[in-house]
């Protein structure tokens, strides 16, 4: 019975787990499908997900504080803090993440997976000020 | 140690490094040397709660009221910080003056040379070219691989190399003997030093980044006294430190969204640069505000004309504006290696990018139309940009570029020569070329591999197409170039392909480590970090700026100049100071 259970739960998760990376994948590549100095264009793929829960690969720019709620998902290592420093900037297409808990900073050398539910258009977040365009809510992550 | 020996090291330490910090502490600074006329608050910071009475300030021996024709506010209690006096937007005629504080129990001084003008200007035009971080390596490496050398002889000169006068300048600030790209800019554009990460104002102790003591920059006094037009180009952000300081007044070089609208106050008839996502409202995917203000929209309504492509530069041009807004990337735009060549970068994203020479002939097209003369700020922002993650071949491609804009200058002033002509950077970098790196010299590791002295030989770039820039930056025989101060990073020996080098990234202690993205290159050598742990890249170096110039009041530039002379050289020549 135990194995049977565990079994279907396998299979369950997994199926939830394949139908994720095969349908609501996300790269960086296809954030934005052009668009120039006057904006960016969100992709048709990413409006297509607009509310769903996505899974999306990047790298974890250095955040306020080791244990915050949320952070910035880049696609190349940020070398920079721009929350820290005062001559750097963003990169224009980076992913905020909120957590659905508090997640220790893992060290950014290496690309991380988070998934969670795909939020568009222009938000000022109340703590910081940070204005973003495209988040993930109730958002985990892990390693590869 | 003796106290007898520890005297008089103490003596030279004092007169060596003055104190930054006089209490009370005034603005002007003590050391000041400013333009006659020019527009300035005057401060004093006391270091505890007064009453008015206690207070005594005076200037050759007048009080604020009889030098100004205006009486200093008085705030009582500045933040918890003490009493202050300020008097904004005051001028001096050109003279000495001593300025004494007392306050009952500290007293502090400080001294001013202000200097004047003659009455008729001899430049019709000034134009200021600026590479940021612009040093000995990089104008080295331009020559080295733009022109070649055969038998210890350069194939040719550069067009920087060519300038009649030249000079060196010191960088060092106000706070610090170093120096960062807004108060070495601010430096030029005011003519006061200032403090790292201040534009057109003094840094005082107060939290608000705009209620700093400000000079006048260059092109508010432009429009006050003249009706010259002014252009400022850059291929950084339009709001970056070195452009930004043309027109604005922050004591935080990264509040870009203000500054904006410090454009906007100045309406430089020629604004061209990166860095559109503080025009665009927050709505707008890409923008960077945090507020619905429109500023494309608001520049259009001012009668600019807008291209936001190489493409759309060309059209607008055929009929030449009379305003010209260029914005051609949300950020920085990518540099000639790999615009020309690579195709890395944010290129596929921005592929139809200008180059600093198609930005350069717009803005003098633009700007020639008023005939009383004309401003021109350009920054080719990006060798600093570069030479900051130890990118120096992308640094060393953007300074040949930088030097065919210099050309462009002096065909500009050839046939114009009522023009002054400035071309330098604005601090320097510790980039060294010591020799080759040859991948078919034996040896295990890439460091073996390095020519030194006879060894080096000359380096095999070819320039088949005649364009000025190697065909290739990835060639078998290539420079060994070398900066001085670096994070832990992996030493590759090899031009970085795939994009601009990203050396250090933070971990969780808040260290900066090296990037692991380039451990599996082949050859990879780790480089332990020589800076503080909290540095992602390397630093600016204090080391002398070279200056070039040409034109009228040109003459002045020789032998070595605190950088604020340039300002004094540029509004002396404009005869802004009466």
């Amino acid at each position: 019975m135990k194995i049977w259970l565990t079994v279907l739960l396998c299979l369950l998760l997994g199926v939830q787990g394949a139908w994720a990376t095969s349908e609501n994948r996300l790269s960086f590549d296809e954030l934005y499908s052009g668009g120039g100095a006057l904006g960016l264009r969100f992709s048709d793929k990413v409006l297509s997900f607009e509310g769903q829960h996505v899974v999306i690969r990047g790298f974890m720019a250095p955040p306020l504080k080791a244990d915050a709620d949320f952070f910035v998902l880049t696609r190349e290592p940020v070398a920079l803090c721009p929350f820290c420093q005062s001559d750097s900037d963003w990169p224009d297409n980076i992913m905020v993440v909120y957590l659905s808990e508090k997640q220790r900073f893992v060290q950014n050398n290496a690309v991380i997976e988070v998934e969670g539910d795909l939020e568009i258009g222009s938000w000022t977040d109340e703590h910081t000020g940070f204005v973003s365009q495209l988040r993930l809510r109730n958002a985990t992550f892990h390693k590869l | 140690m003796k106290a007898t020996v520890m005297m008089p090291l103490c003596l030279g330490m004092a007169l060596l490094a003055a104190p930054a910090e006089a209490v009370p502490a005034i603005y002007p600074v003590d050391t000041a040397r400013f333009l006659a006329t020019s527009k300035f608050d005057f401060k004093v910071e006391f270091d505890r709660e007064l009453s008015q009475t206690d207070i005594d300030v005076r200037i050759n021996g007048k009080s604020v009221a009889d030098v100004f024709g205006a009486s200093p506010e008085f705030i009582k209690n500045e933040e918890g910080k003490g009493s202050a006096v300020i008097l904004r937007n005051v001028s001096l005629k050109p003279g000495k003056y001593a300025v004494t504080v007392k306050d009952g129990k500290e007293e502090s001084s400080a001294n001013w040379d202000v200097y004047g003008t003659p009455s008729e200007a001899s430049a019709k035009n000034v134009i200021l070219l600026i590479a940021d971080g612009l040093s000995m390596g990089h104008r080295t490496g331009a020559r080295l691989l733009s022109k070649g050398v055969t038998n210890g002889m350069y194939n040719g000169y550069l067009s920087m190399d060519t300038l009649p006068y030249t000079g060196m300048l010191g960088t060092c600030s106000v706070d610090s003997i170093a120096a960062d790209s807004a108060n070495t800019a601010s430096a030029y554009m005011t003519g006061h030093k200032s403090s790292v990460n201040a534009i057109g104002v003094y840094a005082d102790r107060t939290k608000d980044p705009f209620d700093d003591p400000r000079q006048e920059t260059i092109a508010e006094l432009l429009r006050r006294k003249t009706n010259k037009s002014i252009g400022i180009v850059s291929d950084a952000e339009i709001e970056d430190a070195t452009p930004a300081a043309v027109v604005s007044h922050t004591r935080l070089r990264s509040e870009k969204a203000a500054i904006v609208g410090m454009f906007a106050d100045i309406r430089p008839e020629v604004l061209i640069g990166g860095g559109s996502a503080y025009f665009l409202p927050r709505t707008v995917p890409g923008s960077k505000r945090k507020d619905e203000k429109d500023y494309v929209e608001d520049f259009r309504k001012a009668g600019y004309t807008l291209a936001t492509t190489r493409t759309e530069l060309t059209e607008v041009m055929k009929n030449t504006p009379d305003r010209l807004l260029g914005l051609f990337h949300t950020g920085n735009l990518d540099g000639a290696l790999d615009r020309k060549q690579l195709k890395k970068g944010t290129v596929s994203k921005f592929p139809d990018q200008p180059d600093l020479t198609d930005s350069m002939a717009a803005a003098l097209k633009v700007l020639s139309k008023n005939p009383n003369g004309f401003f021109l700020m350009l920054e080719a922002g990006l060798v600093d940009k570069y030479t900051h993650p130890l990118d120096w071949e992308r640094a060393i491609y953007d300074t040949i570029m930088f030097d065919k804009v210099v050309a462009q200058a002096q065909a500009f002033c050839d046939a114009n020569p009522d023009t002054l002509l400035i071309v330098t950077g604005d601090h320097t970098h510790a980039l060294s070329i010591i020799g080759t790196v040859d991948d078919n010299l034996p040896g295990e590791l890439m460091r073996d591999k390095v020519g030194i002295y006879a060894a080096a030989g000359y380096p095999n770039y070819r320039d088949e197409d005649g364009d000025g820039y190697p065909d290739s930056v990835n060639v078998s025989k290539r420079l060994a170039a070398f900066i001085g101060n670096y994070p832990d990073h992996y030493e590759t020996y090899r031009p970085k392909l795939d994009g601009p080098f990203v050396p250090a990234v933070k971990d969780e202690n808040g260290h900066y480590i090296a990037n692991a993205a380039y451990k599996d290159v082949p050859g990879a050598q780790f480089v332990p970090g020589n800076l503080p742990r909290t540095e992602s890249t390397g630093v600016h170096a204090i080391d002398d700026l070279v200056v070039g110039a040409r034109g009228p009041n040109a003459d002045q530039i020789h032998g070595f100049m605190n950088s604020t002379e340039i300002f004094r050289i540029m509004t002396e020549a404009l005869a802004l100071g009466n």
